[in-house]
């Protein structure tokens, strides 16, 4: 919220700087993010006052003017404005000078005439959103006078970063409220000139009531827990005096009239929202014998130009402020432009209302419109609040622009419910704090922010009664906050208290994790964290309301984000791609929640070593590294895997199976990349389904429901060898149609439980090698583990490997 | 065998020897030369002939089989000199030691998990665990649970991805209190990194998925003292010596909430356009667990107080090594990726 130094200090009888105010607010209260010296980017900006005008030659709208800026001679100066005029003051900035946007002004020629320097807007100086014009300036100052010295402008803003359980803040009261608690500076409300104006007191109805010429009607009180209407008649709307313009000015706001400029300065002096009607314009042809006016909920279809000047549809679910037959006002959100107050308006109907929040929030949604208003009504504004500003609102009114309440205000409410105290514990204050506070110093505290508070009980309770301000003050909990916070959260002790260790483990997904983290970046991969969206389509997850339709869907496998990103590092040149990721990936479930599982993917492209003198050339991945690091990972997540040459005939090589279960793939990824990219490959598997089903119902636990975690898989000691190892290799022609673990299969059972290792190191196809054959080379490793193996033994087995691989094969050895 | 035999042998398998190993002109033909002329297996054999002369020979012959190996290593050691000479001869210039070494590919963790795994390592200190939470999630986990009011403008906070009707992407880690208080019973003392979700537009501070840490202790007499020393400890460990404050703040799942800033890192509290003058920064979100949080998942809130913080080392991370744009995080740059290293 945007707050004023000098408005928060009209209402203290101590000022306080703006740091201090920072620095109070920020530890107690509510931080203040940032203080903006109001002027301090004008400082440069000087008063000039024009001495001729003339139209520009070439331009139908472009004026040129003869500028005093006090150096002596008078400026050539190119205007735009409609409203520039000779013998006006207007904030002029010099060539060089940086307006409050960033634009540095050079002399420059506008249309083949030469300007030097500019005639500033309220909006170039960032001092409200008038642009139909400059800013003409109701001063008496020499032309040069800095516009800080001309204007008084020298306030300083804060930036309250106020929270939803704090509405009492949204207000200079709120705030000031809070300094008085924090300093014991006294507070009263600002003086407004308007001390010997009287305003009746308000008859209160329940449902209906007659103001004098308007009958209120509050159709459902879920709408409105209260309605106050007041009408004035005579006044004379006209310009706001200028400590009202700079009020305003200060909180961001622009003046619009004297009669619109009170309503918008209650609401940020009270925080209470109040509007005015132009009461001519209200039920024109009233059906009673009064007009009528009535908060009820919309019609559905009914429409209403705002006084934003949009034309809305409004829907049963919102709040209208109506007439015998119009809405003239979205309630607590904006009123219609048909009975706005102008100019020519004589009397005014003022309304000041406690809207419902939640049906606020609804309305504001509907309407898609938020305002200082709705955000109040939405975060909840005091009801005791509405008398008051109807009462300062109509004051202020009467004080600017004349008129008379000739009836009293009515005040539809059904009466304030009576508010139950507190029981507040002092050994609850202990327990959650860490420190004892005495209960004396509780109710002291919690009399600071206006709550009753009364000891009892030998100082074991203290009964409170928090203020109709304090509408989020409802448990034990809530005043605990506020002794923390009035206490000082910096006050608090420091030190490290004993702890138990608590009952879980670390997840063992997250063990994992780690584990493969350490793997892939140890082999050489980059870890992504893409954003988890793809455009998907049929069998994704898709996001109700998803940022744009290219991201709709959640992914359903990592390597979809991956090829997207390996597609991102192609744009950039980049064709070494080493990424991998563990991360959810979602289907549909047959429940409203997907079925969320956590996998880790990798992808790899480009050279297999960076280019060496050695080995200018390098390598690139190809599928079989693909698949060692399929297989090193899976053997890392489960102990052990298989990868099964898949039989799909597409991308996918090989499915990782692990407990006769596929897990995971081997596959080339397709991408949109340049033709200087390698192939590429990815590998993904899955680690662990993440359950999002409920643990246990709305208030229940499933403690002791968690299965015990399985014993973890240790591979033990196996004696290493004593004795020699024999080793050979087979050279092997083999069909085509054989395929290598066939051969290994058929070696292994004849080898005899001697084997130790096995693998196949080369492969030739081509001269020399019959038609229909391949050519491969396989190394046996034998050793008995007691004693050297003869030279007879291994040529028996040799013999025994060859016969069966020739019989059940047709594996021949080949002959050299 | 006699021991004369045995010597005419050696004295064979010598004068053969050396004539092989001198005729070898490479290091390849050379170590062909003594796998023919001195292998294991020749060896061997003498070493058995040996054992089978009476014994009365085995100390001459012994004698005869060391002379021999000495002339054969002899020889084998002036012919590897002799070709190492002759391949610097004809190999041009020396062997040039300024040459760059062969490198690997260097892999590295992402940059945010290099800050979790810190931040994780802090806490494990104190005897905190990790804990996981799915993230698609139900609107009772996401906020009901954790005493978000419907219809409320604290849900103004969340602006929040739906799947449907009543499945979301979870908005904060939180979930994953309701989750672990449900399941496990107290002592609780655990961290819950993850993924969370908000339908903020991806710009240069804003990105629609990000990493958040939460952590949760929950026991009899844990208070405020313990979450402002535990935060402070961390944020000593974290940052190096640095001053801290608590602030008041709000969240609907806790109470008091504060969140805890650091002087700003980049201007030592100066203030500067990083935290806008104020010379703070703002590093996590904290309070005690609301009671009615304990009451939803049915742990007695009298008897159990508990504390809870939320940080994003997604911030973190920028602030520690500088990245000016959340969108470099998430584009999975190689060039990026390979830069944090650590």
């Amino acid at each position: 919220m945007n707050t004023s130094v000098a408005w928060l200090n009209a209402f203290l009888d101590s000022p306080k700087t703006a740091v201090e105010l920072r620095d109070l607010l920020t530890a107690h209260t509510a931080t203040v993010e940032e203080l903006i010296a109001l002027r301090a980017d004008l400082a440069s900006i000087v008063v000039a006052k024009v001495i001729t005008e003339a139209p520009h030659p070439d331009s139908d709208h472009l004026h040129i003017t003869k500028v005093d800026d006090g150096s002596g001679e008078l400026l050539d100066v190119v205007c735009g404005a409609p409203n520039v005029t000779a013998g006006k003051f207007y904030p002029f900035a010099r060539t060089g000078t940086t307006l409050p946007g960033g634009l540095t002004l050079t002399k420059r020629k506008i249309r083949g005439q030469t300007s030097n320097g500019m005639l500033c807007s309220a909006r170039e100086l960032e001092l409200g959103d008038e642009h139909d014009g400059i800013m003409e300036l109701d001063v008496d100052v020499a032309p040069g006078t800095p516009f800080l010295e001309a204007v008084s402008v020298g306030d300083t803003r804060l930036i309250v970063d106020v929270l939803p359980n704090r509405p009492d803040l949204l207000s200079h009261l709120g705030v000031a409220r809070e300094i008085s608690a924090l300093t014991g500076a006294s507070l009263s409300l600002p003086d407004i000139g308007a001390t010997n104006v009287v305003i009746p007191e308000a008859k209160r109805f329940r449902r209906a009531g007659n103001a004098g010429g308007i009958v209120l009607h509050l159709e459902d009180a879920k709408l409105a827990t209260r309605f106050m209407g007041i009408v004035i008649r005579g006044v004379k709307v006209g310009p706001s005096p200028a400590w009202l313009v700079e009020r305003l000015i200060a909180v961001g706001s622009r003046s619009i009239n004297n009669v619109v400029d009170a309503t918008n300065y209650v609401l940020h002096e009270l925080g209470q929202p109040t509007h005015a009607y132009d009461f001519a314009k209200i039920d024109p042809e009233p059906k009673m014998p009064e007009k009528t006016i009535v908060v009820r909920s919309a019609k559905n279809g009914e429409t209403l130009v705002t006084l934003d000047g949009v034309t809305r549809t409004l829907t049963p679910e919102m709040s209208v402020i109506a007439d015998s037959v119009n809405a003239i006002g979205i309630a607590g959100v904006m009123g219609g432009r048909d009975t706005e107050v102008t100019e020519e308006t004589t009397d005014v109907f003022v309304e000041a209302a406690t809207f419902d929040a939640p049906r606020t929030r609804r309305t504001r949604r509907a309407a898609g419109l938020s305002t200082d208003a709705s955000y109040r009504f939405e975060r909840g504004v005091d009801v005791a609040l509405a008398p008051r500003a109807l009462e300062r609102v109509a004051s202020l009114i009467v004080s600017l622009a004349g008129g008379t309440v000739v009836h009293e205000p009515v005040d539809l409410h059904a009466g304030e419910a009576k508010r139950v105290p507190l029981v507040l514990r002092t050994s609850r204050v202990a327990r959650v704090l860490g420190v004892a506070l005495d209960a004396a110093r509780i109710a002291e505290l919690l009399r600071l922010i206006g709550c009753t508070a009364d000891a009892e009980d030998g100082g074991t309770i203290v009964h409170v009664v928090a203020p109709t301000w304090r509408r989020d003050l409802v448990s034990e909990a809530d005043l605990i906050e506020e002794i923390a916070r009035l206490h000082g959260y910096d006050a608090l002790p420091t030190d490290i208290r004993p702890y138990r260790p608590g009952t879980s483990s670390d997840a063992p997904l997250w063990t994992l994790s780690a584990k493969l983290r350490e793997l892939l970046s140890g082999a050489g991969f980059l870890e992504a964290r893409p954003i988890p969206f793809v455009a998907g389509g049929e069998g994704h997850v898709r996001i109700s309301n998803p940022l744009a339709e290219n991201e709709g869907h959640l992914r359903r496998t990592l390597l979809e984000t991956l090829a997207r990103r390996a597609e991102h590092n192609l744009a950039h040149m980049q064709g070494n791609v080493r990424l991998y990721e563990i991360g959810s990936v979602f289907a549909p479930g047959a429940e409203a929640l997907p079925l969320e599982t956590v996998n880790v993917a990798l992808l790899l492209m480009g050279d297999r070593d960076p280019a060496h003198f050695t080995n200018a050339k390098p390598a690139r991945f190809d599928a079989w590294d693909a698949k060692g690091l399929a297989a090193a990972v899976a053997t890392a997540a489960f102990g052990n895997a298989i990868l099964e040459p898949s039989a799909d005939g597409g991308d996918v090589l090989w499915n990782v199976v692990v407990g006769g279960q596929r897990r995971g793939i081997v596959t080339r990824v397709a991408l949109d990349a340049p033709v200087w990219a390698s192939p590429a490959f990815g590998v993904e598997i899955e680690l662990s389904a993440l359950s999002n089903a409920d643990i246990a119902p709305a208030g229940e636990h499933a403690h002791g429901a968690v299965a015990p975690e399985p014993p973890r898989a240790v591979s033990k000691y196996r004696a290493l060898p004593t004795t020699p190892a024999s080793v050979f290799d087979l050279a092997l022609l083999v069909p085509e149609t054989v395929i290598a673990a066939d051969v290994e299969r058929v070696i292994r059972s004849s080898a005899g439980e001697l084997l130790e290792q096995l693998m196949a190191f080369d492969v030739y196809e081509g001269a020399g090698v019959d038609a229909g054959h391949r050519s491969v080379a396989w190394r046996l490793t034998l050793r008995h583990p007691e004693r050297t193996l003869r030279d007879k033994e291994i040529e028996g087995r040799r013999a025994k490997i060859l016969t069966a691989l020739q019989s059940e094969l047709n594996v021949r050895q080949r002959s050299t | 065998m006699t021991i004369d035999e045995y010597k005419t042998r050696a004295e064979v398998h010598k004068a053969e020897a050396s004539a092989q190993i001198l005729a070898a002109e490479t290091t390849n033909a050379l170590e062909e030369a003594r796998t023919a002329v001195w292998s294991r297996t020749v060896q061997q054999s003498f070493s058995k002939a040996l054992g089978e002369l009476p014994a009365e020979d085995r100390r001459e012959a012994g004698r005869v089989f060391n002379e021999l190996k000495e002339h054969v290593d002899g020889v084998l050691a002036a012919q590897q000199a002799t070709i190492d000479a002759s391949s610097r001869a004809t190999a041009g210039p020396p062997f040039d030691l300024t040459m760059p070494a062969r490198q690997r590919w260097q892999g590295a963790k992402h940059p945010v998990t290099l800050v979790i795994d810190e931040i994780v390592a802090i806490f494990r200190e104190l005897g905190f665990t990790v804990a996981l939470g799915p993230e698609s999630e139900s609107e009772w986990y996401n906020f009901g649970a954790l005493n978000f009011p419907a219809d409320h403008p604290a849900m103004d906070m969340h602006d929040t991805f739906y799947l449907g009707e009543a499945a979301l992407l979870r908005t904060h880690t939180s979930p994953v209190q309701i989750r672990t208080l449900q399941s496990y019973a107290p002592p609780i003392r655990i961290l819950a990194p993850g993924t969370v979700y908000r339908r903020d537009p991806f710009d240069a501070s804003h990105a629609p998925a990000f990493p958040q840490l939460e952590g949760l202790a929950v026991d009899e007499g844990i208070s405020f003292v313990d979450l402002k020393a535990t935060l402070m400890h961390f944020a000593e460990k974290f940052f190096g010596k640095t001053r801290t404050r608590f602030r008041p703040s709000y969240f609907p799942f806790t109470e008091p909430s504060a969140e805890m800033d650091v002087e700003c890192v980049l201007c030592a509290g100066a203030g500067c356009s990083a935290c806008k003058g104020t010379g703070w920064m703002e590093i996590l979100g904290s309070g005690m667990v609301h009671p009615s949080v304990l009451e939803a998942t049915g742990i007695d809130s009298e008897r159990y107080t508990g504390w809870a913080f939320g940080m994003g080392p997604g911030r973190m991370a920028m602030l520690r090594y500088g990245i000016p744009d959340i969108r470099l995080l998430y584009d999975s740059d190689v060039r990026f990726l390979a830069q944090v290293a650590e």
